[in-house]
């Protein structure tokens, strides 16, 4: 029976067996909470829905299990509130808005999906094992495996049409028979075991120029966006989300606005894998909780999706999840820690932030599975500084643990410089370890080239600190040459127009290409320079020109644009020529 | 009706009660608190429990007592009445007329706090609204069915620039039903007769639903103020199928009666005194912007607020910003200068103009163009604060330019005064005018053929 209501957390007495992080069904209406602190026979629950108009005196009944997710075929494609809840059947069973106590089964329980043995009768499996496979989207097959837990052996396995609550084997092991079905649980709290962790060493390319050349995040890595509101987070999430090459794809809306999930919602089905030319909805996932949507929900939704992620990395796959934001996330915890009254610790937030924090990220990693196969899960989290200003406690604890820091800058953004990321003060602590891969896939002077490109950065924000001083004309040629080419890096390598069919992904060979054409070009300027061209005499020439639009050529025309601008490039050195 | 009434009241602070053994209260319950000389005050339930109960006045609680005064609970949650006939009329914090008129019959009671919309059900709004301000048309898209914010600051004029969206926006054409809730929260009663007078002079009073919590009326009235009338535009929108533009002013001073409640419940604060969760509840009033699928009508929003300090980074911009689709800032050195309506459009930004603009809606050329005057006006600035130090004479002929245009846009395409109303063509026209102050080569943000179509170089 409920005692007290303090907005999302509630007190009740005589609730049967209770443990910690049980779910109760809270309510004549029969709201969703978990058990988050006992206290002799009191229960606290936190409540994953608007508790307005819940009474004292109404019941609250144990179901006796923690919060858990259903892993199936029939996830991918679909759209879930922070407890799992599809959005789609939510709006059938209430209509355009979201009522209280909806109770819906996450995943379509009637469809039959073509299940196909990959093991036979006879055969050993441990936790973790593959025994079969499902066609769930045209991008992905979706491997059946045995619960953590199982192993034994199989004695019998069928192949046929089965909904995800069919058995479809049986498993025989040291405590008896258990039946397998393609659908199984997990608490979303607790991360899903694997063998070992491998050094991440493999980029996830995301078809932003910026973070693959200058900042890449490796498969199974960890990376921070922490930057002002209108500094372009989100996005930068969605254009991950939709271009990284990442084989599943979690994006948890945690938080923020319901028009920037309808704006995902509706295109991601028209854009097309770059690589298979099929609809990028069908390796995707969306996590929806809306900062106007219940707090406490919005605390899980993180997790909801974790467990999701990690789930298809035990497939095998390379799975990216994205998280937008995590500041309201660690709200959350700070609200309801709050309504439970514990001790605040820095602005409020509750001392276990950061460890929180660290525990989410630590479930990122390139892994080999319980089944031998090698999975990744990248995990990329937006943090939403009050003011812009990272000094606070949930942007400092997250670059703690995050190895990949992707800088937005409010001044960049407000000269529309997307993706406004500063480059002199964002990082990457995988370059080290994707070097190899680098070299290896792109060219072989891929990080001299681009150590050279930052350099040119890193001078520039010197030179103008000197003409704030002395004035441009004042400066050497040689300084001179340097704000030239800084500004073509700027202007046509780093800015990208999320918008642009074309610009909105740039292949990484394409990168190299502009990269290596920009050094080209600065290497004619130079030479010029000493043969005593004037910089200003650089203006619009045709190489110029030709990198600009470089970045709106299509791979296919890229080998014979480059041998263009190889003439163009002959001009520089023929002005001296015609003098 | 439930009529019990509780007397076990323990303790009684400037805007709350703290009563013992209530029976079976319900949370966010609404509750009548009756005085002794029979003055009634409402206020809702905060912390409903089995031995205590907390309850939040929403007016003043100047001569309660314990002893007399009695508490009784009403047995739902905050409603409000909706039917077609509160167009027109004026209603205070609370709902109530305040007009003279009569109480509002014949409609459904809605509860105030709403639903969220499922993000499922939600369309995308992609329906261009014209304002007739070019630094709003042009560089800052308004679209049907966003919120975006206006982020002003004291001394300026917040108000003409709202009742200027009022007058002008297209969303007020002829064939479209259209109608506009005006929530007045803590406004000054000069501030609420220029907005009744503007709205008569423009004919939109007949289409308009007002709610008014004036300086001086019950500030707890100000934190239930928006939720009434945001139940009111979303009846009139998705019920009623109206394009609804939503007025909310002033936003700060609802942050404010919030942080008054948070401070009295003794609650940690968050950031500058104000409560951990103030984000969530701001979230709770923009969110109820938004179209639905399949329907006509849509709630539009423009909430205004200002920054306390003319500081964009205090929470109640800050956290505004971050729910917002976009804000509008105001700015104190375009004021200062006498550009009017002086908008500062770098720090403005509007993130559904993609969805609003280009072939079809606008013109094809309108992204191009807006990126083109963002960037040369933001050159333009860099360059002017550069020679103000070394002098105009150390620039180049190139660089003199973007300073002499920096001027020029200020003067001629951001001041356009609170009354001229410019087609979207005008706009994008004046702004390629602007552009032909500057080189051709410089214009990396333009395509070639647009240059060939519109380009106003001799």
């Amino acid at each position: 029976m409920i005692t007290r209501i303090s907005g999302a957390v509630v007190e009740a007495i005589d609730v049967d067996k209770p443990k910690m992080n049980d779910i109760v069904r809270v309510g004549d209406a029969g709201l969703i909470g978990e058990i988050v602190r006992l206290h002799e026979d009191k229960v606290v629950i936190q409540v994953y829905e608007d508790t307005t108009d819940l009474r004292v005196g109404e019941k609250a009944v144990n179901t006796y299990a923690p919060l858990s997710v259903k892993l199936a075929p029939g996830l991918l494609g679909s759209i879930f509130d922070g407890v799992q809840r599809p959005l789609e059947k939510i709006m059938e069973e209430s209509g355009d808005f979201i009522q209280k106590g909806v109770n819906v089964d996450p995943l379509d329980t009637g469809k039959r999906w073509k299940f196909n043995p990959k093991a036979k009768a006879g055969d050993e499996v441990g936790q973790g094992s593959i025994i079969g496979d499902v066609d769930e989207t045209s991008l992905v097959k979706h491997k059946v495996l045995v619960p953590v837990g199982i192993s034994g052996t199989i004695e019998s396995i069928e192949e046929g049409e089965f909904t995800i609550n069919d058995t479809i084997a049986v498993i025989k092991t040291e405590k008896g028979k258990s039946e397998i079905k393609m659908m199984q649980e997990w608490p979303v709290r607790k991360s899903r075991p694997v063998v070992e962790k491998f050094p991440p060493n493999i980029p996830l390319i995301t078809g932003q120029r910026v973070l693959d050349t200058f900042f890449p995040v490796a498969k199974g890595g960890t990376a921070a966006i922490p930057g002002p509101f209108g500094s372009g987070k989100t996005v930068t999430q969605n254009a991950l989300a939709k271009w990284s090459d990442a084989d599943i794809i979690v994006y948890v809306g945690c938080g923020e606005r319901g028009n920037e999930m309808t704006e995902m919602l509706s295109s991601l089905p028209k854009l097309k894998d770059p690589k298979s030319g099929k609809p990028l909805m069908n390796r995707t996932i969306l996590i929806a909780n809306t900062s106007n949507m219940p707090v406490a929900a919005r605390e899980a939704s993180i997790y909801t999706g974790a467990a999701i992620a990690e789930y298809y990395r035990d497939m095998g796959y390379n799975v990216a999840l994205m998280a937008d934001s995590t500041s309201r996330w660690a709200e959350a915890l700070r609200e309801l820690s709050g309504r439970l009254e514990e001790m605040p610790g820095e602005e409020g937030y509750p001392a276990y932030l950061s460890s929180k924090i660290a525990e989410f990220y630590e479930r990122a990693g390139r892994v080999k599975t319980l089944s031998g196969k090698t999975g990744s899960l990248t995990l990329i989290g937006a943090v939403s500084p009050p003011g812009g200003d990272i000094s606070e406690p949930v942007a400092q604890s997250t670059l703690r643990v995050t190895r990949v820091f992707w800088a937005l800058d409010a001044s960049l953004a407000n000269a529309r410089h997307f993706p406004s990321i500063n480059w002199l003060n964002s990082y990457s602590l995988y370059e080290e370890d994707l070097k190899d891969w680098y070299e290896t896939n792109v060219n072989k002077g891929w990080s001299p080239l681009k150590m050279e490109l930052m350099g040119v950065l890193a001078r520039e924000a010197e030179v103008n600190e000197v003409v704030q001083l002395v004035g441009y004309d004042a400066l050497a040629e040689s300084d001179k040459l340097t704000l030239d080419i800084a500004k073509v890096i700027r202007e046509d390598f780093l800015q990208q127009n999320a918008f642009d069919d074309i610009d909105a992904f740039t292949s990484i060979t394409k990168q190299y290409n502009i990269l290596n054409s920009i050094k080209r070009l600065m290497e004619a300027e130079r030479k010029a320079v000493e043969n005593q061209i004037p910089v200003s005499r650089f203006q619009g020439i045709k190489a110029k020109e030709m990198i600009a639009k470089m970045k709106l050529v299509t791979d296919d025309r890229l080998d014979d644009y480059v041998k263009e601008f190889d003439g163009a490039l002959g001009e520089i050195n023929a002005k001296k020529e015609a003098e | 009706m439930n009529d019990v009434y509780y007397k076990d009241i323990k303790k009684i602070t400037n805007i709350l009660l703290f009563l013992e053994n209530v029976k079976n209260p319900a949370y966010n319950e609404l509750v009548e608190v009756e005085l002794e000389d029979g003055r009634v005050v409402s206020g809702q339930v905060l912390d409903a429990g089995e031995k205590f109960t907390v309850i939040q006045s929403f007016g003043e609680t100047t001569g309660m007592n314990i002893g007399t005064t009695k508490v009784r609970l009403t047995g739902e949650t905050a409603k409000f009445t909706v039917s077609e006939d509160i167009l027109g009329r004026v209603f205070n914090g609370l709902g109530e007329p305040m007009d003279g008129g009569p109480a509002v019959f014949n409609g459904e009671r809605r509860d105030i706090n709403g639903a969220p919309i499922n993000p499922y059900a939600r369309e995308e709004p992609s329906e261009f609204i014209q304002t007739g301000i070019s630094s709003i048309d042009a560089m800052n898209t308004l679209v049907r069915g966003q919120k975006l914010p206006i982020f002003s600051a004291s001394g300026m004029k917040h108000n003409q620039l709202a009742v200027q969206i009022v007058r002008q926006a297209k969303i007020l054409g002829e064939n479209e039903k259209f109608a506009i809730v005006f929530g007045g929260i803590g406004i000054t009663s000069e501030a609420a007769n220029f907005f009744k007078s503007e709205f008569e002079n423009s004919g939109a009073l007949v289409r308009t639903v007002a709610f008014l919590n004036l300086s001086s009326s019950p500030s707890m009235e100000r934190i239930i103020l928006p939720r009434i009338a945001l139940t009111a535009a979303e009846y009139l929108a998705h019920d009623k199928g109206m394009q609804v533009l939503v007025i909310l002013t002033d936003m700060t001073n609802y942050c404010e009666g919030l942080k008054e409640i948070s401070a009295a419940r003794e609650e940690v604060p968050g950031r500058r005194g104000y409560p951990g969760y103030m984000y969530t509840d701001l979230a709770s009033i923009f969110e109820r912007a938004g179209k639905i699928k399949e329907k006509e009508g849509s709630v539009t929003m423009i909430p205004l607020l200002t920054m306390p300090g003319d500081d964009i980074t205090h929470p109640i911009p800050d956290l505004t910003g971050y729910i917002t689709e976009g804000q509008i800032v105001m700015s104190r050195d375009l004021e200062k200068k006498g550009v009017s309506p002086n908008i500062d459009v770098l720090t403005s930004l509007s993130r559904l103009m993609n969805q609003g603009i280009g072939d079809g809606k606008t013109r094809e050329d309108h992204r191009n163009v807006a990126n083109q005057l963002f960037a040369a006006y933001a050159r333009g600035k860099d360059l002017k604060s550069l020679a103000e130090v070394v002098g105009e004479g150390a620039l180049s002929e190139s660089d003199k330019k973007f300073v002499k245009f920096f001027d020029v846009f200020e003067k001629k395409f951001v001041n356009q005064g609170y009354d001229q109303d410019r087609t979207i063509t005008e706009t994008l026209d004046l702004g390629w005018e602007l552009l032909s102050m500057l080189d051709k080569s410089e214009m990396k943000r333009l395509k070639g053929a647009e240059i060939e179509k519109y380009g106003k170089w001799k």
